[in-house]
């Protein structure tokens, strides 16, 4: 293969960066500043902005001599803050994971989910919450539903593995059955739980952001960060690896190691999520697809936008969940699944008209 | 294809679950009526409740019930005398008061200005001691008495919201073990306010001490001893009307939602303490099931019950007694052949509180022939 071919092709990959992407970033930044000061602002109880700001001022080690009331204080640092980092975290690890995935997939159905990672992540959680064994403590919960995303991934990922290589069809449909094997398993641990169990188990499987302190969300912080930083890296394989599995890699692609990373960091990022905030649907899925239709389909700009985007309408979900039944809260997935499934009808319907089907 | 489907309908499912969890209509997995604190009801229309109930307010003068004094309350450290008759009552709270929570924890209350009830048991027994007017927001499974129906409603009491509440700037939230998640608890807590976890008191026996822990959680210790010693003269009373009958009715206590869950309630379910107060026999308890278990056919016909109770919500959602004797095996029992259903309110039936001598007595004038 002459390298000439090979440097075209890269170029080509190339142009999108330049063109347009500048203007959407800085539109995706202020729309997060926004949404986070909404998010610090708004609530069942009220606290005036200037208190908002003094409180976040003050904890930064700016003091602006306000006086703000313990009770508002509380609420803004020890329960809107940690929510919103939980918040942000959840959004740009499922963003991001979902559209690496799509991409190394080459499937536009692709999300965290479908490889495992909820599902798992979930059972994970679930044994525990029935057992009720709690070994290292508060941690436990959120480490078990932790390692059963991993685990489970990891064996979806192992089934399909075939004398080296994986099918991606076979990868996909492994997914789904071993989905459907751990979905079994959580209605049983339902059958076996008793009633305080299998509340605790509702709750997680809808999703709620409520759990969010700050000792819950530093270890979700720190392994979404390493994630975002990580996942980028392979944007520039990702893009060839859409063009074609083979295309890529005869230009030089590991493609079976490129994938393997990818799974491991996305499961890593969605995971830390679902170990938190339980399954929050859709997400993975809406984000990628909504930000490819408006700054094309190049992983270098995809990836980093994807977590923006992932984090925007996370926090935008939670303030529609928090605020719209004062003073109780809707549940995450309920909010999420609103946006998500009209979404998702609508891209199933777009695509079998354009293209006169799906695959 | 299928993954889009399956991903569909998964949304689909988790719309459902939480739109039934926010409306108050029991969806299956949150809202089994176990261990009576679930006794949500989807309306709230109180159907048997209608039946005349002792509301002891704290402020009425006492009238001594004639098994008042043949029910020696242990004396507590406010009233060392053993009767309660003619013991003055707290005209109002007596704070500061230092209480132990069910975790263990020692609680300092100092105002019970604004409370916010976690539970609807809880809240009937708060508006019974006659500090309803204080109460500035409850969950939505307290419907009773109907003045806690306008309250500000704070959500189910296992998925919080601790910003809703703390808005309600309450001075003390008070709530059972089933209040959660923790991290709100914790949260709510963090800012200050007291938040009080009492056990889920869901038996006959328990409803003196559930009284008088709140009672005296609330700075109104007599006027809780006094509601207390009431509530246990209106069971005890009850109670010795069902030993009167030789009879003893085989009772299922059936869990409805819609035609496709149904499930026996057997050991910890929440009837079997009201069953057997009543002189049945709890065919749950002695086929052995712990909790909720769902129910198979054959498994109902050889239990054979005569008497079904059911709460009323579950049996329209059936269809009325003639939609539950659709259901397969139903119809094969006793009880299905004489169509001897027994509707409550669920509140009512498992509320386990000042309401519940009343309840028995009910319970008793309808499964005894």
């Amino acid at each position: 293969m002459p390298g000439g071919g090979w440097r075209r092709l890269w170029q080509r990959a190339r142009p999108s960066r330049a063109a347009g992407a500048g203007p959407a970033f800085a539109l995706l930044i202020v729309l997060l500043v926004v949404a986070v000061l909404l998010n610090a602002g708004i609530g069942a109880v009220r606290v005036p902005p200037l208190e908002v700001a003094t409180v976040l001022l003050n904890r930064v080690g700016i003091s602006t001599g306000i006086e703000v009331d313990v009770l508002r204080e509380q609420v803004v640092w020890g329960i809107r803050m940690p929510r919103i980092v939980l918040a942000i975290c959840v959004g740009a690890g499922l963003g991001m994971a979902g559209a690496s995935l799509q991409a190394i997939f080459r499937n536009p159905l692709a999300e965290p989910g479908l490889i495992g990672v909820s599902s798992g992540g979930a059972l994970g959680a679930i044994v525990l919450i029935i057992t009720g064994v709690a070994p290292l403590g508060w941690i436990s919960l959120p480490l078990a539903a932790f390692a059963g995303a991993l685990l489970l991934t990891l064996v979806v990922y192992g089934l399909a593995r075939s004398d080296g290589r994986t099918q991606m069809v076979t990868l996909i449909l492994t997914g789904v059955a071993m989905n459907s094997v751990a979905g079994g398993l959580i209605g049983l641990a339902g059958f076996l739980a008793d009633d305080a169990e299998l509340r605790s188990i509702v709750f997680w499987t809808l999703g709620s952001l409520a759990g969010a302190t700050w000792r819950a969300v530093l270890p979700v912080a720190l392994i979404t960060v390493c994630g975002l930083v990580l996942l980028p890296r392979y944007a520039r394989a990702m893009n060839l690896i859409v063009l074609g599995e083979r295309e890529a890699f005869h230009l030089g692609v590991n493609t079976e190691r490129v994938r393997l990373l990818v799974i491991v960091l996305a499961t890593l990022v969605a995971g830390a999520g679902v170990a938190v905030a339980g399954i929050v649907v859709f997400v993975g899925l809406v984000v990628p697809h909504l930000l490819r239709i408006v700054i094309g389909p190049d992983h270098r700009v995809l990836l980093p936008a994807s977590a923006l985007g992932g984090a925007i309408l996370l926090l935008g979900a939670d303030l529609v969940a928090r605020t719209i039944v004062v003073p109780a809260e809707l549940p995450l997935g309920v909010v999420t699944a609103l946006i998500g499934g009209p979404y998702f009808l609508w891209l199933l319907r777009r695509t079998t008209r354009e293209q006169g089907g799906w695959m | 294809m299928i993954q889009a489907a399956r991903r569909a309908a998964l949304g689909v499912v988790a719309l459902a679950l939480a739109a039934a969890a926010c409306t108050g209509d029991d969806a299956p997995a949150t809202s089994l009526p176990a261990t009576g604190t679930a006794d949500r009801t989807a309306t709230a229309t109180p159907s048997a409740a209608s039946t005349p109930a002792p509301t002891p307010t704290a402020e009425a003068t006492v009238t001594a019930s004639p098994t008042a004094t043949a029910s020696p309350t242990p004396a507590r450290t406010a009233t060392p005398e053993p009767t309660p008759t003619e013991q003055p009552v707290e005209e109002s709270p007596q704070l500061p008061v230092t209480v132990t929570d069910a975790d263990g924890n020692e609680i300092v209350i100092e105002d019970v200005s604004r409370l916010v009830v976690l539970n609807g048991s809880i809240t009937e027994i708060v508006f019974a001691l006659g500090l309803g007017d204080h109460v500035v927001g409850a969950d939505i499974t307290s419907i009773y008495p109907p003045e806690a129906q306008d309250l500000p409603k704070v959500g189910v009491q296992i998925a919080l919201s601790a910003e809703g509440v703390i808005a309600l700037q309450p001075t003390l939230v008070i709530g059972t073990t089933f209040a959660g998640p923790p991290e709100v608890i914790e949260q709510i807590r963090g800012t200050g306010i007291p938040v009080l976890i009492i056990p889920d008191y869901n038996t006959l026996e328990a409803i003196e001490e559930k009284i008088t822990r709140i009672g005296t959680a609330l700075g109104v210790p007599r006027r809780g001893e006094r509601l207390a010693a009431q509530s246990v003269a209106s069971i005890k009373e009850a109670i010795a009307t069902a030993e009167t009958s030789d009879a003893a009715p085989r009772v299922a206590f059936l869990y409805l939602r819609g035609a496709h869950t149904q499930l026996i309630g057997g050991d910890g379910a929440g009837a079997t303490s009201l069953i057997e107060a009543a002189g049945g026999i709890d065919v749950g308890v002695e086929a052995g099931v712990r909790g909720f278990t769902a129910i198979t056919p054959e498994a109902l016909v050889t239990a054979n019950p005569d008497v079904f109770l059911v709460i009323t919500t579950g049996l329209e959602s059936v269809g009325g007694i003639d939609g539950l004797l659709e259901i397969p095996g139903m119809a094969q029992t006793t009880a299905g052949r004489n169509r001897a259903v027994v509707d409550f309110d669920a509140q009512y039936l498992l509320g386990f509180g000042p309401r519940s001598g009343a309840a028995l007595a009910e319970l008793i004038d309808a499964i005894h022939p």
